[in-house]
This record gives structure tokens, sequence and C-alpha cells, in this order.
């Protein structure tokens, strides 16, 4: 191998690295719903959709920056609530299933209202940051995708720092690690709950905004959940740590065989190579690589 | 007025469902529309469905119709999925008096070939479609009009070839053609592969997987072939990503040529800047000075009746489709009444007229689309009808149009027509077409 | 003699009750094989009852893997995907008459199931349920990518061969309707000899404590590969009465995740572990939303465009859903059920 082309590889690599946390972005917003309420919420991909066109048509509107945020904001936060009230609560203690199925439900309301509210039409988004690349001996990095990045490991500090150093954040993980000690104790569910959805909610925004930078915030900006369930698969469910470290190693996976080992077959293998990945890990950790151990049933 | 014109196509929609509807009262004229104005391809949708409806209320407000006789529609929302198609399909065919059905997806079109060809009624596929649905003697009720898939891709070749200084030039060049991973994105290969060898330069196809977000490796492998062009064959947000990462990856954006859908506003917009200086084919040119554009607006929208419910789209690329749709479906019902006579047609003899829709450059200055689309010739044999494209380039606001009308390649790529259609003769048990059926035809 | 009229005598009702029980489905059957070939129109058969037969048969094949053997998947429309175009080929390169190539397509949508179900002898739960999704995405991926599946078909989307059963033509709406009902009735009476056999016992026992299971001498392992290869067989044959009867045109788009979620949903809201409930959901996915839109469009037609009248309905759709699972946990079938009993009881009252 001689050195262009292992530049080559490193820059494939580090390319793959950058995409990857986004991948992981977006997985958070599942990590902290399922950890708290072991709920997959496939509406994390609508919550996207959602919040990235309300930020987006605020500031068409004419609001600044600032404004556009903190109404979106509000808005997930009534979300939240909204959520709680009228699928959490009524359906406590059902199956896991039920509950994903109702976030599917749930889904389809937050795509149409989205839609309903702001319109079909693609939006620009322009976040203001450069999307020129710089060199750096010889390979390009995308001056994005490591602002992108930076984003989301502050999001990922701000996130561990609430749940080490708040009550709010003890409460999360008293839930998490046993929901019935945690209600005994005389921790208010409900709030909880609303305050983990809105937090995801939160999540979603960042991901929007971000891959919403990326793609143009459209219908399409829902479907980044497909890449997004490969990394909890691999990360395990519940652990944030997992989702990036997952995010990593799928996304550079991920573009190193779409280069490599896709011209054998012909390419276009990323939508299902990561999902390979994926499981071949978890024959080996049946949980992910961070995942609790439980047994679940349906 | 305005509401009640809203409401009519209603009226009609709930008439024909409490079955009180038995035949076409006046002499009228019926377009079934199978729109998509939700869901991934709701900005194409909304555009095209509704320059169709615009020109057919222009039609109908300051000719009072064709020869007199109305135009009439009615929508079901499809999403662009087969099977609502099929459903809209199937709840729309008994309405008395339908000229056509233009389905603008593939994969509806499709699914309603056998169907439309036992109704004998046209299914107008503009633009895009099944490739040997050209051929008109092995189909007799599908049009592709004005450019199918290969036409398309001989052209953009050929305006590479004109950049360059000719055919010859293209010797040694080097294209990169990314493709959307579907059937779509792949019915092009072959054909690219037969111009690389024809004129010599060198070519690699590279696959994006659906939905397309993500082109990371792709611009990689891109960046490290060095092309001098990059055709972008795209659908939906796959395109926006691919200028985005262009960009990213250092690549010269005026070196990536735009197909034919990925040649809107809405391709474009989401990538800002990165958009700016990027070539797309079209066989219609966007904007709104053309005067027939000028008249939609001044008798359809200043009335407060325009489909579009953002004004800003007037003129847009989808938009200006629909209106050359609308021009080509209205002209091949007049075609068909002079033959037939000023009344409501079957299906049958629209075809006809559509077998004989030919416009000259002439003729669509008189319809006052001169430079929007250049002409057709369609024949019972050739039914894209010979339309020629231009390519446009974006500037950050709007599309300018920046070469001659192009020919396509049409007797290189007739031979391979010939051979997929008759393979699909042979397998389905069709008799080929002669000069002596197109005039056959079922009337009232 | 006594005796016997005694003997007789007690075991009557219990027959009179089966075969009262046994009178709504020979009134199914009868309106299904003889009113509706004789009365209904075109777009009852073509939009709504060809679907809502395949919709029908794969959501019996997934509620034998996620009902009864408690497995989840989300990949079910791959194997749809798997037996449209594994039934073309086999028509299109061996000449099999219909029937045989529809079961090799049976036996290979099996093969491809068992491939992606032995991750469920490791994985449980939604690690298990997302992991289908490769089957999903790479099925989708290869039948694009490798053309020979399509026959080198220049746009990948292929028309389906006209079906006819020994020399007999069934292309027509109402003949299309016959072939798909026919195999529909074959098939659910096939799973309900299946589910309420040993092999029921087995799959029960699996879902509903594994580890129990293997004491009692229940073959695990075995149970969840069967479920998985019988379940996609099933679904593959949908997959050949949704390409071959309904749409008569076979690509590989039609067979993408919302129709794996569409699958799910009518085993979920038609209640898990039931055969009358894949109908029953199945019923409700393809009729209610054009209820709906007809609803809808009396409603705002005129006032509102149709995209936005199709958004009205998707925020309708998914509230209906909340709903129901809050409402009815148990799905369609419980709710016949309790129906049924509410009937029966004034008259034993």
């Amino acid at each position: 191998m001689d050195w262009f082309t292992f530049l080559f590889a490193v820059e494939v690599a580090i390319g793959g690295l950058l995409s990857g946390v986004m991948y992981a972005l977006v997985a958070i917003g599942f990590v902290l719903i399922y950890k708290t309420s072991g709920v997959l919420n496939f509406a994390q991909g609508a919550m996207v959709l959602f919040a990235a066109l309300t930020f987006v048509s605020l500031t068409e509107m004419g609001l600044p920056f600032a404004g556009a945020l903190v109404l979106t904001l509000l808005a997930m936060t009534l979300l939240g609530i909204t959520v709680e009230r009228a699928v959490l609560r009524p359906l406590a203690n059902r199956s896991p299933m039920t509950l994903f199925m109702a976030t599917l439900g749930l889904s389809y309301i937050l795509e149409g209202l989205a839609q309903l509210l702001w319109g079909t039409q693609v939006h620009r988004l322009d976040l203001g940051i450069s999307n020129d690349p710089f060199e750096v001996a010889g390979i390009f990095i995308s001056t994005f995708d490591l602002v992108a990045a930076a984003i989301a490991g502050a999001m990922v500090a701000v996130l561990t720092a609430f749940f080490r150093f708040t009550r709010t954040g003890l409460a999360f993980r008293a839930v998490a690690d046993d929901q019935f000690a945690a209600l005994a104790v005389g921790l208010r569910l409900d709030r909880i709950w609303i305050a983990v959805w809105t937090a995801a909610g939160v999540v979603a925004l960042v991901a929007g905004l971000l891959w919403g930078a990326r793609l143009g915030v459209q219908f399409s900006l829902s479907l980044v959940v497909l890449k997004a369930l490969p990394v909890l698969v691999l990360g395990g469910f519940d652990s944030v740590l997992g989702a990036i470290v997952a995010g990593l190693l799928i996304g550079a996976t991920e573009k190193l065989a779409e280069v490599y080992l896709g011209p054998f077959v012909g390419g276009g293998i990323e939508g299902w190579f990561a999902y390979a990945v994926a499981l071949v890990v978890l024959l080996v950790r049946p949980s992910g690589l961070f995942g609790q151990k439980l047994v679940e049933r349906f | 007025m305005s509401f009640f014109k809203r409401i009519a196509p209603a009226l009609l929609a709930a008439t024909i469902l409490t079955g009180g509807f038995t035949t076409a009262q006046a002499d009228e004229q019926h377009f079934p529309l199978q729109s998509y104005r939700v869901g991934p391809y709701a900005a194409g949708g909304t555009g095209f469905f509704g320059g169709f409806i615009d020109y057919l209320n222009l039609i109908n407000t300051r000719d009072g119709g064709v020869n007199g006789v109305k135009l009439t529609w009615s929508e079901g929302e499809t999403e662009y999925e087969v099977e609502k198609g099929v459903e809209v399909y199937q709840r729309l065919k008994s309405n008395p008096g339908i000229a056509a059905w233009n389905p603008l997806s593939v994969g509806i079109a499709y699914a309603m070939i056998d169907g439309i060809t036992a109704d004998k009624v046209p299914l107008i596929t503009i633009n895009h479609g099944r490739t040997d649905t050209t051929d008109g003697r092995v189909f007799p009720y599908v049009f592709p009009l004005l450019l199918n898939p290969y036409s398309e891709t001989s052209g953009i070749v050929n305006y590479i070839a004109s950049k360059e200084g000719g055919p010859d030039a293209l010797k040694g060049k080097k294209i990169v053609v990314l493709y959307h991973g579907s059937p779509y994105g792949k019915e092009t290969i072959p054909i690219y592969d037969l111009l690389a060898q024809k004129y010599g330069f060198e070519l690699t196809q590279i696959e994006v997987p659906h939905p397309g977000n993500e082109q990371g490796a792709q611009w990689l492998q891109i960046r490290r072939e060095r092309p001098d062009y990059v055709v972008l064959r795209g659908w939906g947000v796959m395109n926006p990503v691919a200028l985005t990462t262009a960009q990213r990856n250092g690549f010269p954006v005026d070196h990536i040529i735009g197909n034919v859908w990925s040649n809107s506003e809405e391709d474009v917009t989401p990538a800002g800047d990165a958009a700016i200086g990027y070539t797309a084919i079209t066989t219609q040119a966007s904007g709104k000075e053309y005067p027939v554009l000028q008249e939609i607006i001044k008798t359809v929208y200043d009335a407060g009746q325009g489909n579009l419910s953002d004004p800003q789209r007037i003129g847009s690329v989808y938009h200006n489709l629909g209106i050359v749709n609308g021009i080509l479906n209205v002209e091949a019902v007049r075609i068909a009444q002079e033959k037939f006579g000023h009344r409501t047609l079957t299906g049958d003899e629209v075809r006809w007229g559509f077998e004989h829709l030919q416009l000259s450059p002439e003729r669509v200055k008189e319809l006052g689309a001169e430079n929007l689309f250049h002409s057709i010739n369609v024949t019972w044999q050739n039914h894209e009808g010979e339309g020629y494209v231009t390519f446009q380039q974006w500037d950050g606001k709007k599309w300018n149009v920046v070469s001659d009308w192009i020919a396509p390649d049409w007797s290189l790529l007739r031979p391979i027509i010939e051979k997929s259609s008759e393979a699909y003769a042979a397998e389905k048990g069709i008799t080929i077409r002669t000069q002596a059926d197109v005039d056959e035809v079922v009337g009232q | 003699m006594s005796l016997v009229t005694e003997f007789s005598a007690t075991p009557l009702p219990p027959r009179e009750n089966r075969l009262l029980a046994a009178l709504p489905l020979v009134v199914i059957l009868a309106v299904a094989y003889l009113a509706v070939p004789l009365l209904a129109n075109e777009y009852l058969i073509e939009a709504i009852l060809l679907p809502f037969l395949a919709l029908s048969l794969a959501g019996l094949g997934l509620n034998l893997l996620t009902g009864y053997a408690g497995q989840v998947s989300l990949g079910s429309a791959a194997f749809m995907a798997v037996g449209a175009f594994a039934a073309f080929n086999f028509d299109l390169r061996l000449g099999l008459p219909l029937p045989a190539s529809m079961l090799l397509a049976a036996v290979a949508a099996a093969a491809i199931g068992l491939v992606f179900g032995l991750p469920s002898l490791r994985l449980r739960g939604f690690y298990l349920a997302v992991s289908t999704l490769a089957a999903q995405f790479f099925v989708q991926w290869a039948l694009n990518k490798f053309g020979w599946f399509s026959n080198g078909s220049a746009s990948g989307i292929i028309a389906a061969p006209a079906i006819g059963i020994a020399g007999l033509p069934l292309s027509g709406p109402v003949g299309r309707y016959l072939f798909a009902l026919v195999t529909v009735t074959a098939i659910t009476f096939l799973l309900h000899r299946i589910v309420n056999g040993p092999q029921g016992v087995n799959l029960i026992a699996v879902r509903d404590n594994e580890t129990a299971a293997r004491v009692i001498g229940v073959p695990v392992l075995r149970t969840k590969l069967f479920a998985f290869a019988l379940s996609s067989a099933i679904i593959g044959i949908a997959g050949v009465i949704w390409a071959f009867a309904y749409l008569r045109t076979v690509e590989p788009a039609g067979f993408n995740l919302d129709r794996s979620f569409q699958i799910l949903f009518i085993v979920i809201i038609g209640g898990l572990a039931t055969i009358r409930g894949a109908f029953l959901g199945a019923g409700l996915i393809v009729v209610f939303p054009l209820v709906l839109s007809r609803l809808t469009g009396l409603f705002f037609d005129g006032v509102a465009d149709p995209g936005t009248i199709e958004l009205l309905e998707r925020i309708a759709l998914g509230t209906v859903i909340i709903l129901f699972l809050i409402a009815e946990p148990s799905g369609l079938s419980a709710i016949l059920s309790r129906l049924k009993r509410r009937l029966a009881a004034p008259r034993a009252g």
C-alpha cells in the first residue's frame, strides 16, 4: 500500500467517523426514552422532522435564531407533555410492543401535523457553518462535520452532567434502574416521563438542525432513523455511551466497506451493511456493546 | 365564483360516488389525476399537477374549453404509492369522457398498463416511464412524451460533447454517473456504457443507496477518480446532499450535470451556495416570461383560481412541466376533435390524437410557448415524439438556460428500444401493430 | 335403548352449538365464494378485496411468528418480495404451472426466512426486531442490484404473467379474486390445524417461557426456526398474490419498510395469536383509510386541496391507532368475542 492509498483510507475512515457522530446524534434520542420508559420510540424520526420544520418555518417568518429556538423548544416541551398525558399514561404497564406500535401511530400524527402546519415544501436551513473543506496533510476534512461533531459532543457533555449532577437527572437514573423502586420512594413518574420526552425533543431539535442543514428540511428528514437503528442495536438500547461508540464504529466500517467491498458486489451496500455489522457483534454480545442484559418478552 | 370553481370537481366526484352519474350531460372531456401532494415527493407533485390544472383552467376560462368542450378533472391522492395509485385508478376509471391518464410515477404507470390497454385510454408518462413504450407498435396506449430515459442519457452526453468542443473531444475524458439505488436509477446503466464505447470516454457508475442522505463514501471515490464530469441521476433528497457533499470534497459544482429528476428548485435550494453553478437537463425552460404563463397568471391566478398555494412557484420547473403536459394533452384532444368532431371523445379517439400530436416550433409559438419547449413529433410508431432538450444553470435564485435546444441521438437508440419492446411483445403474445390498426378507432 | 337416547341426548346440544358456531364461517365463505363473484363490481375486487386478501395472508404469516411464537419481525415485506420474485422466476425460467411455482416460491421464502431467523436463537425483544430489518434492506438491495432477478428488465419493474391454472385463464378480476381466495382459504385451514396441534402448543410454550418450555422438553431452537420458516413461507405466498393477482407488476420498491409496518399493524390491531385477527386487522387497514378519505372528501373537498385532506387522514389514522391500543389491547378479535358473548347472553338467560 503506497502513501497515497493509505491517506485515502484514512480519509474514508475519518469521513466515516464524522458521519457516525451524526448517526449517534439521532440514536441518543432513542436511548433517553428507552432507558427511562422501556419504549422504543419510533416517532423519534418524526420528532426530528417536526422540530426542524417548526424551527425553519419560524425563522422564515422573520424570527431571529434565538427566538425560533426558544419557541421550538417550547413546542417540543408541549409535545412531551401531550405524549405523556395522551399516550404513555393510558398505556402504562402495557407490553413494549404495544408501546412501540403507539409510537408508530404517533409518528403518523407528527408527520401529518408538521406538514399541515408548515406545508410540504422543501426548505433551506443555513446554520452559518461553512461547508468548505480544509486540508490537513493531504486529507480533506469537512468543517461542517467537525462543527457538527463538536455540537454533538457538547450535547452529550450537557446530558451527562445533567444526569450526574441534578436532582431530576438522579431521578432519571433511579427510574432507569428500577421503576418500581423509584415509585416506592415517591418519585413522580409522570413528571419524569414528561422531562425525558422533552429532553428527547431537544435532542431531536439538535439532530434536526444539523441533519436539516445537510439535507434540507423536508419529509425525508424522518428517514434518518434508519441510520440510527443499527447504531442502537450495536450500542445497546439503553446506553448513551454505547450509542456514541457504536455510531463511530458503524460510520467508519460502513464507509470503508462501501469504498473497498462495494465495488466487488456492485456498490450501494450501505443500506444494509450497518445491520450486518451490528448482527455479527450481537451474536457475541446479545445486548449490544454496552446494553444491560435484560430478558424481554412481548 | 372562486369557491364554486373549487367545489365543482368535488361535486362531480360526489355525484359519481353516489352513483347518480350515468352519462355526460354536456360535452365534457375528463382528466382523472392521480396526484401526490403529500409525502416525500410532494414538491414535484404539487408543482406538476398544479401546472396541469392551471392550464386546463386557462383553456376553460379563456376559450370556453376545447371547441366548446369543457375540460374537467378529479383528483385522488396517491403519495406516490403504487397501491394507492391503483385504488384511485379503479375509483376514477368509470368517470365519463376520460381523455387520458397522467400519473407522473413509473410504478403507478406500470401497474395500469394492462388496465388502460383494455379500457383503450391513453396513459401519458411525460419525461419518464418505461423506455420501450416509445415503440407504439407494441404499446398503442402508452406515451412517454418528449423524453424517455434513453434519450435523456444521450442528450446529456451530447451536451457534454458540445461543451468540450465536439464529440471527438470526449475521447479520453472521464465521466462518473452517480445514480439512485432504485430501478429508476439503474435504468440507463447500459446506455451510458454504450455511449462510452461509442465516444471513447472513461466511465464509472456509482450507486447511492436510497434515500441518499449519506454520500460520503461515494464522493470520496469520485475524488479519487478525478473525473471531468459527474452526471447526477438523482431523486428527492439525494440531489441536495450530492451537491453539498461535492462541495465538502472540493469537486467543482459547474462540472456536475443533473438529469431530468435532479433539475428542479427543490433539488437545489436546500443545498444553498453549494448549488450555484450546477447545470441540469430539461425539456421545458423555467421562468414566467412565456406568453402562456403570463395568461395563466392573468386569467387564472389574478382571479384567485390558481392551483399553487405559493404563487412564488409559478414558472418553477415542475409547474412548467405541468403546463407543457397540459398543452400536449389539450392539443391531442384538439387534433382528435378535428378528425372525429367537436364533442366528447372516447379514449381511443384521444389515442388517435396523441398519435398525430405534431407541434412544430411555429405551432408551439402560436400556443404561447415559444422557448418554453421546442416541438414534438409523435407518430404511431414513435410515442416519444423526438423532444429536444436544453440545459439550465442555477444561479442561487433561479435557473438560466445555458445551451441551445439539443437533439438526442434517436436513431442510435431506436434499435435498442425495438429489441426490448419486441421481446415484451413476444413474452406477452402481443401482435405488432401496423399502419392499418392506427385508424381503427373505437368511437362512441 | 334409553341408554342410547340418553347418550345421544347429552352430546346433542354441543353439536348444535358447534353448528351454530360454524354458522358465521359458513355464511362468510358463502358470501366470499358465491355472492362476491356474482355481484361485486371491479372496484370492490381490484381496490379492496385483492389487497385485503394478500395482506390478510401476510398478517396470518406474521401472526404465527409474532402472535404464537413471540418473535417480532420488522422485515415481513422482504419475504413478500422474495415470494413474488421467486414465483416470477420459477414461472419464467422453468415454465412451471402456477401452483408449482407458488409452492417453490414459498420454499424459497422459507429458506431466506430461516437464514434471517438465525439471530433469534441469540437475540430477544427489540434487538431481534431491529435485526430483522437487515432482511428488509438486504433483500431489497439484492433484488435491485442483480438484474437476473427481474430478468434484466431495464427499469427493474416487471409485469407479472397472466395467471391461469390448468389452462383455465384467471386473469380477469373475478378469476384473480377466486385464485387469491382459494389460496387464502386453504392456507388458513392448514394454519388452523397447525396452531391447534402439538406444534402450536410448542410455539406458545416458547413464547410464554422459553426456559420452562425447554424444561418440559420442547425443542426451543427447532420450534423457533420452524416458526420463522413457516411464517416466511406464508408471507411469501402473500407476496405472490400481491404481485400476481393484485398489482400485476413486481417491483422491489413496493415491498418496503412501510409495508412491513403495515403488516405488523394488522397483527397487533387484529389481535395477536388469533386466526381471525389477521383478517379483521387487514380489513381495518385496507378499508379504514378509504372510508376516511371518502368522509374527509365529503366534508373538506373544495375547501382544502387533496394534499391537506391526506394529511388530515394521516393524523386521524395515527390517532385511531393510539386510541385503539389504549381501548382494546387484545385487538379487534377480542371485540368480536365480546360482541358474540353479549349476543349469546340473552339467549342463554
